[in-house]
């Protein structure tokens, strides 16, 4: 079997809460030893109730927070985030894209320097090299040459988040996690950039951890599905088979929450209406 | 008669650039007992339409309309007093974010007690009962022990449910509703739009839904107008809408649905930019 695009054993993560003037401080347990494997190329979408410990995951899978406990593995290297021991290299191979284009783009920055910023922290390419790079990377997330020079409070939202993937993307990584990426787009904006990433991936063979509350999206994007609750992985299979049989209760819950807009569904809905 | 009838209503703000139009020439009627679904992508101006209706725009808004009426009832000619006591006690509007709504510094209870002094003239111990009752209605489990809460120790559907007692406490004729799901998890969400169709059914009120989302369109909505641009671009009953779309712009809307998608790639409704209006 080939080396896995990701491995993550044990992980476990306690957030220290409180414990300033007022009350005693309290340990939430938001991941309580997750394992899951990931193969190269794969999507894995992970959803689950807000709280529960998605965010968490994620961050620390991007090497952004460390765990409390537990190991992971990029490319079948072992990561050590404590004592900042992780290496330039590892941190290419991961990128993360967060759910709010708002937030997470500088405001002062151009759009050039926002996308070349990771090559200049990380490569020793030329200014000319990274503006090229940069310029080409515009293009390839469906942006133009002409946007280097703005900045981000010109943009659409999907336009910021296009802007947030070429960053992402500009040093080349293996794995992108994204933070519900499209959770705050409209509707056709969310299918322009789920259209992207899936480019993306074919052109790059990228892997991909894709954090979502949306089962339509999930259903759409993903290979497997991991379904979280309280800090937990409750259910862990292909897409199809989650999606013809939820096995967990909260899996089921989940499922039948779902908004359904089918006419089926509808015609349904409205009879039961009449009926009273 | 219908419940709320508003014709060819404009709404346009003063900006540093000049005039904005956020809606053109839209129109709404709601009758009594019926769920109206109005449905658009952010910036279509579904809640600058409603806060139109509600008197609610800052200073900067100019809204003209060839007619609002309220059960028959000439909005546009009633003085400030009427119009408000019609709005919050026959009307009554519920917003997206639940627990930015409520105000922080007051228990919940005395946020409901408040609207039952206000608009009913209820005292004491009668106030109390009703504030309980209403809780209730909305299903929340220990109510009386919940009314001393504040909405900071709630969580987001708690508040919402909250908001929701406060919004019937007056038995409004109509609810509007504002994304009040959009906030939620989807399992939360469900909870809540079974409260707001079975309060709306059990009363007999008219609900208008504002939402981005077509699945809350396809649970709720008798008939649906979509918005675009400040425009409307359809209206038709939910089944209709969603068998036979007569309109570009929602059959691009439909088919972005990642659960309507037939190939590999989702249509976007950039694919069907020069049909729909520029
Ligand atoms: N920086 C933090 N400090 C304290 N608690 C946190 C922090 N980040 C997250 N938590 C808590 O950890 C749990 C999981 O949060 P999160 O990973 O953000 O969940 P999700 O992304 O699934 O909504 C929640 O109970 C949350 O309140
Ligand atoms: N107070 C305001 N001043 C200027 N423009 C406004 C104001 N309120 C809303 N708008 C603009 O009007 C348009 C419609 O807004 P809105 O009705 O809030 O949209 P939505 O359909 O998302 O509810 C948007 O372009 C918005 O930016
Ligand atoms: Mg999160
Ligand atoms: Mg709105």
């Amino acid at each position: 079997m080939s080396v896995p695009a990701l491995e993550v054993r044990g992980v476990t993560r306690d957030y220290h809460v409180g414990g300033g003037l007022f009350g005693r401080s309290r340990v939430v347990h938001a991941l309580k030893g997750i394992d899951l494997t990931l193969e190269r190329g794969k999507t894995l979408a992970i959803v689950g109730e807000s709280g529960c410990g998605k965010s968490t995951l994620a961050r620390i899978i991007a090497m952004i927070d460390p765990p409390t406990s537990g190991t992971l593995a990029i490319d079948g290297m072992p990561i050590d985030i404590t004592a900042g021991r992780v290496t330039a290299e590892q941190r290419r191979k991961v990128q993360m894209v967060f759910q709010n284009p708002y937030g997470s783009l500088n405001p002062r920055q151009k759009v050039g320097n926002i996308i070349t910023e990771p090559l200049v922290l990380n490569t020793t390419k030329s200014a000319a090299e990274c503006r090229q790079l940069a310029m080409d990377m515009l293009v390839k997330v469906g942006l133009s040459a002409v946007h280097y020079n703005r900045y981000p409070h010109m943009f659409s939202g999907g336009q910021r988040q296009r802007i947030a993937i070429a960053r992402a993307l500009i040093l080349n990584p293996q794995l992108l996690v994204l933070d519900e990426p499209v959770s705050a787009l409209d509707l056709s904006v969310q299918a322009q950039i789920l259209n992207l990433l899936r480019d993306l991936q074919d052109e790059f063979g990228l892997t991909y951890v894709f954090v979502s509350h949306d089962l339509s999206v999930v259903r759409y994007i993903a290979d497997e599905v991991m379904v979280m609750y309280y800090g937990e992985v409750v259910e862990h299979r292909s897409r199809d088979a989650i999606f013809a049989g939820p096995e967990h209760s909260y899996t089921k819950t989940l499922f039948a929450a779902t908004p359904r807009a089918d006419v089926d569904s509808i015609r349904a809905r409205l009879a039961a209406k009449a009926a009273g | 008669m219908a419940l709320l009838e508003i014709e060819n209503l404009s709404v346009s703000f003063d900006t540093s650039t000049g005039p904005f139009k956020a809606l053109d020439g839209a129109s709404y009627r709601v009758e009594a007992g019926e769920v109206l679904a109005i449905v658009g992508e952010s910036g279509s101006g579904k809640s600058v339409a409603m806060l139109a209706v509600m008197g609610l725009l800052p200073p900067t808004a100019t809204v003209t309309a060839d007619a609002m009426r309220f059960e028959g009832r000439d909005l546009m000619a009633l003085g400030a007093r009427e119009r408000r006591a019609i709005i919050g006690k026959e009307i009554a509007m519920i917003f997206q974010e639940p627990v930015a709504s409520l105000n922080p510094c007051f228990t919940v209870g005395f946020q409901i007690e408040e609207v039952l002094t206000t608009h009913l003239a209820l005292r004491g111990r009668a106030r109390r009962k009703r504030a309980i009752e209403l809780f209730e209605a909305v299903g929340i489990p220990e109510p009386a022990q919940r009314l001393k809460s504040f909405p900071h120790q709630m969580s987001g559907g708690q508040c919402q449910r909250v908001m929701i007692a406060i919004a019937i406490a007056c038995e409004p004729k109509l609810l509007i509703a504002d994304e009040p799901t959009t906030a939620l998890d989807v399992t939360i969400q469900k909870q809540i739009l079974s409260l707001l169709m079975r309060l709306q059914a059990e009363r007999g009120m008219g609900l208008i839904l504002i939402t981005h989302d077509m699945g809350v369109v396809a649970e709720t909505a008798d008939r649906v107008i979509v918005q675009y641009n400040g425009k409307k671009m359809e209206e038709a009953d939910v089944l209709t809408l969603f068998e036979r779309p007569s309109n570009a712009y929602t059959r691009a809307l439909l088919s972005a649905l990642p659960e309507n998608a037939t190939g590999v790639r989702l249509p976007t409704v950039a694919d069907y930019r020069e049909e729909v209006a520029p």
